[in-house]
């Protein structure tokens, strides 16, 4: 799945780095745990997540982690949309819960990581 | 090619710069994708196990052709089990650590899954030194 056509099943708005418009999502995680999206390979994978802080971004970037999708109406700052944009990540902000989030990209196709 | 950063206690606003420092170069250099990753994910644990236990200390990485060897030395508490400290699960991380987003237990467990030789050497009250080794070849 495209980043613009997963951002549009939940309701998100898009910032940090520009939208790769190549890339596709076929996996997904969710976590707030970062301590875990370290222990696997995240290929193609967009970590669901409602940890809104500057290790979140660190994180991706060291798992190769391309797409962040935001719930529980998270709000990033500016430092973190610049460390975004600098890590090439980009992010999807959405109001709704890690929960709902989860059920509709499964819904959609998106498999587990495991 | 040798690097030097430092580590400064608590500072979660720019702990993981030094990793990504290493990421970039290693990109540049044209490492393998599969080594960088082990590499930086080992690197990146260390760097936030000394952040968040340590008082302070210094990240010295070399780079060749046949190895990438990378040593986090601190100043703190040390670990007084490390047995313990290698299970995973087993954690002392403060609530501010697991604020973040860290403190699971994972660290050491990962470093060593993600490392080709992991040497430690630690002394409780005066530090830890972190040794780890990743081979391209």
């Amino acid at each position: 799945m495209k980043i613009r056509e997963l951002a549009q099943l939940v309701d998100g708005e898009l910032t940090g780095a520009p939208v790769d418009e190549f890339y596709e999502v076929e996996k997904a995680f969710a976590s707030d745990l970062m301590s875990d999206v370290l222990r696997f390979s995240m290929d193609q994978t967009v970590l669901i997540t409602g940890l809104c802080n500057n290790q979140t971004l660190r994180t991706c970037e060291m798992a190769d982690i391309k797409v962040i999708l935001m719930g529980r109406d998270k709000q990033p700052d500016e430092d973190m949309i610049e460390l975004a944009i600098d890590s090439d990540i980009t992010i999807i902000k959405s109001k709704y819960s890690i929960f709902k989030l989860s059920g509709i990209l499964y819904g959609a196709g998106i498999k587990p990581l495991y | 090619m040798h690097y030097t950063f430092k580590i400064e206690r608590g500072n979660f606003t720019d702990a993981g710069q030094a990793s990504s420092s290493v990421k970039r170069t290693l990109k540049q250099l044209g490492v393998d994708p599969a080594n960088i990753k082990r590499t930086v994910v080992a690197l990146f644990e260390a760097e936030i196990n000394a952040v968040a236990h340590a008082y302070g200390g210094t990240i010295d990485v070399d780079i060749d052709g046949e190895k990438i060897v990378m040593v986090v030395a601190d100043e703190g508490p040390g670990i007084p089990n490390l047995d313990l400290a290698m299970q995973e699960g087993w954690s002392t991380a403060s609530p501010q650590v697991r604020e973040m987003g860290y403190g699971a237990g994972m660290g050491l467990p990962n470093i060593k899954k993600n490392t080709d030789e992991l040497k430690i050497d630690t002394k409780v009250g005066v530090g830890t030194t972190v040794t780890m080794t990743v081979k391209l070849a």
